[in-house]
């Protein structure tokens, strides 16, 4: 869920950074982004942990505000500054190509895709690199703690990655529908694979069967891409569903029986 | 007064009230974000309400989010109870599945260029500016029904916030309390959203009973509060918005909300940040002058007569940081506990009875350690430093009564008893 939180709360980063900048240049609309995110992040740890907030309500309270923030100031400065709330909420990845990395007029592609790569490189070279940290961590914090593994700070990097590829997908697929590409992979996987490396495996699989098919699916309906991938994981997770609970229909009956 | 002001400001002020009752008992389960994935899942049934019917029938597009709203509801239900997948990975999860879904939807009208698609607008950005009359009329009936739902179930929903199990045991029917519960959240997000947006909505649900939980621990006062903060988030946030041009209502009225929510859990006497951090200061310094109290009545004992003891004496007994001790020792003049003389300090009667207080709770707790719960002897002295300075006067009587007038601690030291 604070995937969800980043997502919508670096919109008043993305915004200032716009401004300041008067440009659309990625970087810095990325670095807004990142600086905001983490704050974020930040923030929720501080309302949960020394506030005693209800560790759902502090999320809400937090990104809802800064969203709240995000939405004013780009009305301030609507003159100068051209965002709007549907382009967060919903990115077109079909709008992706028109938006071209262009240096001294020769074309190298669109920035998505540059962007993108880039991500995944990062992506894998951070898990690659952290694996052992980020196991420990994810597992058991106490025992971690224990074994003298600054949890924190793995959690705090973990939430950099989330952020980052927050801000990378943005552009392409909007905040909401990130989320889905965040938690629908993993989440349909951990129905059946609870160790970690098969279950990294199986969502990075499970992702692109979704984004392959939500394609195909936005092709034969022309629907909005973005919207179609979320939709096909969420029908993959139902299916998973179903299966999970009819095998464990079937492992309960057999347990009843003496 | 401009009748348009008036309309949206009574329209967002029925509006949020309403939300943040229904959002306080979510936030007392927990459970708050619930409210945002149904915000978010209520688009498909409203896109499916608008291709089925013309698309211009409110009450149609109303019925679909219903509809939606709860089966994303009992989704999210299913999911926790039936497989390991945790709590906020099932909201995260149906909240963008069915957000995907409502969007894809939507793209379809848009391709087979039905027009009239702000009906559809309205329940992904809020138009707070375009409340009609009509709307103001369907906010009323919310805001009455969810009083009418609120009181008539009171002692049902604070039971199954509270005490679910406790709530089924005693008889009440759960589910019939749950079932209206949910109804009503959804209700209150449906029409919300047409206000404020997907988003926003969820600071409307979230952020009131926060701010009121810093206040207060009554339920009645806490949805009161909560009511209230919102009432006036909607009227602040209405009238900057009609004062600053191009300004939209909704994000402004979540604004002046997290002013208050912040503000209330920074500033709250009691529960706020500041106040907790007061207390913990004034603990701080209560300990170190005890602890200087009790050494000085330490050396007393030690040399069985009154001594008087400079700074450095102090410290070469205990490590406490020069100006800690200067600050320390200046208080405790000023309380009368210590005398200044020309070599350094003595304890004055009261400051000795002080000090033999806090040996006696020290010692009292050693040997309750070591006689009633079985700890050794070598292993007991950092736990009754802390609760020397903890211990009331009431449990020392406990303790002394328990461990039978003591004369020895664990270490054989003598148990200093006020003499009279």
């Amino acid at each position: 869920m604070v995937g969800d939180a980043i997502s919508h709360a670096v919109l008043p980063g993305i915004a200032i950074a716009y401004w300041l900048s008067q440009s659309r240049a990625s970087l810095w609309m990325f670095l807004g982004a990142a600086i905001v995110g983490v704050g974020a992040t930040i923030v929720i740890e501080i309302l949960r942990k020394k506030l005693r907030v209800q560790s759902d309500a502090s999320i809400g309270m937090t990104f809802t505000s800064l969203f709240a923030l995000g939405v004013v100031l780009i009305s301030f400065w609507s003159d100068s500054v051209d965002l709007d709330q549907e382009c967060v909420l919903y990115g077109e990845i079909a709008y992706v190509p028109f938006n071209i990395w262009l240096v001294n007029g020769v074309s190298y592609g669109p920035i998505a895709l540059w962007s993108s790569g880039v991500l995944l490189l990062v992506v894998l070279f951070y898990i690659i690199i952290c694996y052992k940290g980020l196991k420990v961590t994810s597992f058991n914090e106490d025992y971690a703690a224990v074994l003298g593994i600054a949890a924190g700070l793995w959690n705090l990097s973990l939430m950099s990655m989330v952020s980052l590829a927050t801000v990378v997908s943005f552009e392409s697929v909007g905040a909401v529908l990130v989320v889905a590409l965040l938690v629908a992979p993993a989440a349909t996987s951990y129905l059946f694979i609870q160790r970690l490396k098969p279950l990294l495996i199986a969502s990075a699989s499970v992702g692109l069967a979704g984004a392959l098919g939500g394609y195909g699916l936005s092709k034969v309906l022309e629907t909005s891409i973005a919207a179609s991938i979320a939709t096909v994981l969420g029908a993959l997770f139902l299916i998973a569903l179903i299966i999970h609970s009819l095998l464990a229909r079937k492992t309960s009956k057999y347990a009843v029986e003496p | 007064m401009d009748p348009i002001f008036l309309k949206v400001l009574i329209g967002i002020t029925l509006l949020a009230s309403s939300a943040a009752v229904v959002g306080t008992f979510s936030y007392l389960k927990g459970q708050s974000l619930v409210g945002d994935a149904i915000a978010h899942a209520l688009l498909p049934g409203v896109v499916l309400a608008f291709l089925l019917g013309d698309g211009r029938n409110p009450m149609l597009l109303i019925l679909g989010a219903l509809i939606s709203g709860l089966f994303a509801h009992y989704s999210i239900g299913y999911i926790k109870s039936r497989t390991k997948l945790k709590s906020d990975t099932a909201v995260s999860l149906v909240l963008s599945t069915f957000f995907g879904f409502g969007i894809m939807l939507m793209s379809l009208t848009q391709r087979s260029g039905q027009g009239q698609q702000a009906g559809l607008e309205r329940y992904l950005l809020g138009k707070a500016a375009a409340i009609t009359m009509d709307d103001v009329y369907v906010f009323s009936a919310l805001a009455v029904l969810l009083m009418v739902g609120v009181g008539l179930f009171y002692k049902g929903f604070q039971l199954m916030t509270f005490n679910e199990d406790f709530a089924a045991v005693i008889g009440l029917p759960v589910p019939l309390i749950r079932l209206t519960f949910t109804v009503l959240t959804v209700l209150a997000i449906t029409v919300g959203i047409q206000a404020v947006g997907v988003v926003l909505m969820a600071a409307l649900l979230i952020t009131p009973s926060a701010a009121a939980r810093a206040w207060t621990k009554s339920l009645p006062a806490m949805l009161l509060l909560a009511a209230l903060f919102a009432a006036i988030s909607a009227i602040t946030g209405t009238y900057i918005s009609s004062v600053i041009a191009k300004m939209p209502t909704g994000p402004w009225v979540v604004i002046v909300l997290a002013i208050i929510g912040f503000g209330s859990l920074i500033f709250a006497p009691e529960k706020g940040w500041l106040a907790k951090r007061r207390r913990a200061m004034a603990n701080q310094k209560k300990t170190v002058l005890e602890n200087v109290l009790k050494l000085m009545f330490q050396q007393e004992e030690l040399s069985d007569r009154n001594v008087v003891l400079s700074n450095t004496d102090i410290m070469d007994i205990r490590a406490i940081r020069p100006e800690k001790l200067r600050n320390a020792l200046t208080d405790l003049k000023r309380r009368l506990l210590v005398v200044e003389h020309s070599s350094g300090y003595a304890l004055t009667e009261l400051g000795r009875s002080e000090g033999r207080r806090v040996v006696r709770l020290h010692r009292l707790w050693e040997l309750y350690l070591t006689e009633r719960l079985g700890m050794a002897a070598d292993h007991i002295h950092p736990g009754a430093e802390t609760m020397e300075h903890v211990i009331t006067p009431d449990i020392e009587e406990l303790l002394v009564k328990e461990l039978g007038n003591p004369e020895l601690d664990p270490h054989q030291s003598p148990i200093p008893y006020e003499e009279d």
